[in-house]
């Protein structure tokens, strides 16, 4: 869509186009008849489990999806790997999140599903966190971006600390939030705290005039500052409360 | 530059150092002599004294669009760095979704994306027949493209709005706000509510289109495209309007992918990827549009993309009314559809299906589903998970605004704080989907 405002002097950008891999493929279509287990899978799953024979659990295909089931240690490397090899090229990362089942006995999963644009392809990636196990799992924010907020968000509700993530504090939840993580199956619907907790918690908070220690230090605001405060928030205090 | 403060300026534009992780630097360190002040592209002069300012934009803001706070470090008029924060809103859709049934959480679904809400409620019914593994019925197929088509309007509309007002034109936003009028009047004729409309269930919608409804959706597409014609005369080669978004927060094919931007903001940076188009559903491959994208990726790429979406969107509902087929709309399946009224009162075995269904709800089997669609944000995805019972263990929303939201800073550092409210228009966000 030619504007006839492009400055002279710029090059023209590079257009991506999706599916541009692989031309001789059918053209998308929308899935009928999608079996509950089985089907096509992914070929990306089976390039998985020869590159990495010792990282890959299982594969399943469930409604149609290839989910990839893989040791939790692996994730930034198996991630890295099909972002970059050229036969697979998962260049966009749609969702992080996690799933605690209702049974105590089944494993906590951290979920990533990715795209293949070139290839119109897409997979689902799991690692499983055993019962007990440290809540912890890779950060795939040095390939994606667009991980940052979307592990943040992992963080804030199930508690689980992403290894490598440059800024991993809560982000749906004030940083000051007590009552833990709230979509943990073992968190109540209505809070841990009861109402009157809640109510005078929330009346005490100022969260407007609230800027973090960061913030706080990138202007002059910090100098401006009692010495007291000053040194209290140099010891690790968040400011509000 | 003989100011001592400059720095490498790609090095604090991108906000990386050489390893890739984010510049943290305070001021103190400044002082005590190292290089570390910015030198944007688009400052005019280096502040005299040097000192940076501290501004809170938001959260109660009217150019937020909702409650969203952005703490900006300004130096002069320009954004240093941006900080922002969110979940003023959040209220915990998707914990509460675990505790609902499956036709149950499609009113929170209306409540989420707001100007996208009946876009919403096809999403979430789609998600949820997958994991049912529920084939709907071709009338309810173009139905529901119908649907999302009007919701993209609506959304669209409320975008070049509420932008428009942001920038500082006013009358546009008073054309775009009666046309949106009119699909709301064409949606509560439907379903009987403008904003929350819940019109889906699983299976199938809440109701079939009244008489004479398809009269009126005819009559608003005839008009429509004059509308837009209208604002694209009076805004595209405005010299204003040019001038206030032409080169702002511009995002490269590159970044905005690796960014997981969605949407008009990923289309207009040069990434043709519509959910439509790429891992179609509603048979939106039968559908004869295109998926316009822009160049530079900045305020004005992203504007013209969306009024180009706007009349794709009308062809593609012009193409609906031709095919729309009848038929029942509901699947015939008493597991997970409600027998009609008049059968649950007059036969036992319905009036037997329609307590289980209202009492237990419909039971999925064990799986899991991730089904996303081209919501007006971008690429708007339901992750469900179920294990046999009438509720999900996990119901995930992805949302667009959010992940586009979160390149925020990397737009609008370097530029002007009045652009970053033309940058932050830009994104077109909905707090409630980004807090839920």
């Amino acid at each position: 869509m030619s504007t006839g405002l492009e400055p002279a002097s710029e090059t023209p950008a590079r257009i991506v186009y999706p599916g541009s891999a692989d031309p001789g493929a059918p053209r998308p279509a929308t899935p009928t008849g999608v079996p509950h287990h089985g089907g096509p899978e992914n070929p990306s799953a089976a390039a998985l489990r020869a590159r990495f024979p010792d990282a890959v659990r299982r594969v399943q295909v469930v409604w149609g999806e290839t989910t990839v089931v893989v040791v939790g240690e692996r994730v930034l490397e198996i991630v890295r790997w099909l972002h970059d090899e050229p036969l697979h090229l998962y260049t966009y990362l749609s969702d992080v999140t996690a799933v605690e089942f209702r049974d105590p006995e089944e494993p906590l999963a951290v979920v990533w599903h990715l795209r293949s644009l070139a290839y119109r392809r897409f997979l689902r990636l799991k690692a499983e966190i055993p019962p007990g196990g440290p809540l912890e799992a890779d950060s795939v924010w040095s390939v994606f971006k667009g991980a940052d907020w979307l592990e943040r968000e992992c963080y804030d509700m199930f508690g689980i600390r992403f290894r490598g993530h440059p800024d991993l504090r809560r982000i749906l939840m004030w940083e000051q939030y007590l009552e833990g993580f709230p979509l943990r199956k073992d968190f109540p619907l209505r809070g841990r705290f009861s109402r009157a907790e809640q109510l005078r918690q929330a009346l005490a908070a100022n969260p407007e005039a609230r800027y973090s220690m960061e913030e706080l230090s990138i202007a002059d605001a910090f100098e401006d500052l009692p010495p007291s405060m000053r040194a209290r928030l140099q010891g690790g205090e968040q400011t509000g409360e | 530059m003989d100011n001592t403060r400059t720095i490498d300026v790609a090095l604090s534009t991108s906000g990386l150092d050489a390893e890739g992780r984010p510049v943290r630097v305070p001021l103190a360190v400044d002082r005590a002599g190292h290089p570390v002040a910015v030198t944007p592209p688009q400052a005019l002069e280096p502040d005299l004294q040097g000192e940076h300012m501290l501004i809170n934009l938001g959260p109660q803001h009217p150019a937020t669009h909702g409650v969203l706070r952005l703490v900006l470090e300004l130096d002069g008029e320009t954004v240093v760095r941006c900080i922002p924060h969110i979940g003023y809103l959040h209220c915990g859709f998707e914990k509460i979704g675990e505790y609902r049934q499956y036709n149950q959480i499609i009113p929170w679904t209306d409540r989420e994306d707001y100007l996208n809400s009946i876009g919403n409620n096809v999403a979430f019914a789609l998600g949820a027949e997958r994991l049912f593994g529920i084939d709907i019925t071709p009338r309810c197929t173009v139905l529901r493209v119908i649907a999302a088509e009007l919701s993209r309007i609506i959304s669209h509309l409320v975008w070049l709005g509420t932008t428009c007002i942001d920038i500082g034109a006013f009358t546009p936003f008073l054309w775009a706000f009666q046309e949106r009028e009119n699909v709301y009047r064409l949606l509560e004729n439907w379903v009987g509510a403008r904003l929350t409309t819940s019109a889906t269930r699983v299976g199938g919608m809440a109701a079939d289109i009244p008489d004479g409804w398809m009269d009126q959706l005819r009559g608003f597409l005839s008009e429509f495209p004059r509308t837009i014609d209208e604002i694209d005369r009076m805004l595209t080669r405005n010299a204003i309007w040019v001038g206030r978004t032409v080169g702002l927060g511009a995002m490269s094919a590159e970044d905005a992918e690796n960014y997981g931007l969605s949407g008009p903001m990923l289309r207009a940076s040069g990434v043709a990827y519509d959910v439509r188009k790429d891992f179609p559903y509603l048979d939106y491959e039968t559908y004869d549009f295109e998926v316009p994208v822009g160049t530079r990726g900045d305020v004005y790429d992203r504007f013209l993309v969306r009024m180009e979406e706007l009349r794709q969107s009308i062809r593609i509902l012009e193409q609906a009314v031709v095919r729309l087929p009848d038929g029942p709309v509901n699947i015939d399946d008493p597991r997970v559809i409600l027998p009609p009224k008049t059968k649950a009162m007059n036969e036992m075995e319905s009036m037997i299906h329609h307590f289980k269904q209202v009492m237990e709800g419909p039971r999925p089997p064990i799986g899991e589903s991730y089904v996303a669609v081209e919501s007006p944000k971008g690429e708007k995805g339901y992750y469900m998970v179920s294990d046999g019972t009438a509720k999900p263990v996990r119901w995930r929303i992805r949302p667009p605004s959010f992940v586009n939201l979160s390149a925020i800073p990397k737009l609008v550092e370097g530029h002007l704080l009045s652009d970053v409210i033309a940058i932050n228009a830009s994104i077109d966000i909905v707090m409630g989907e980004i807090d839920r």
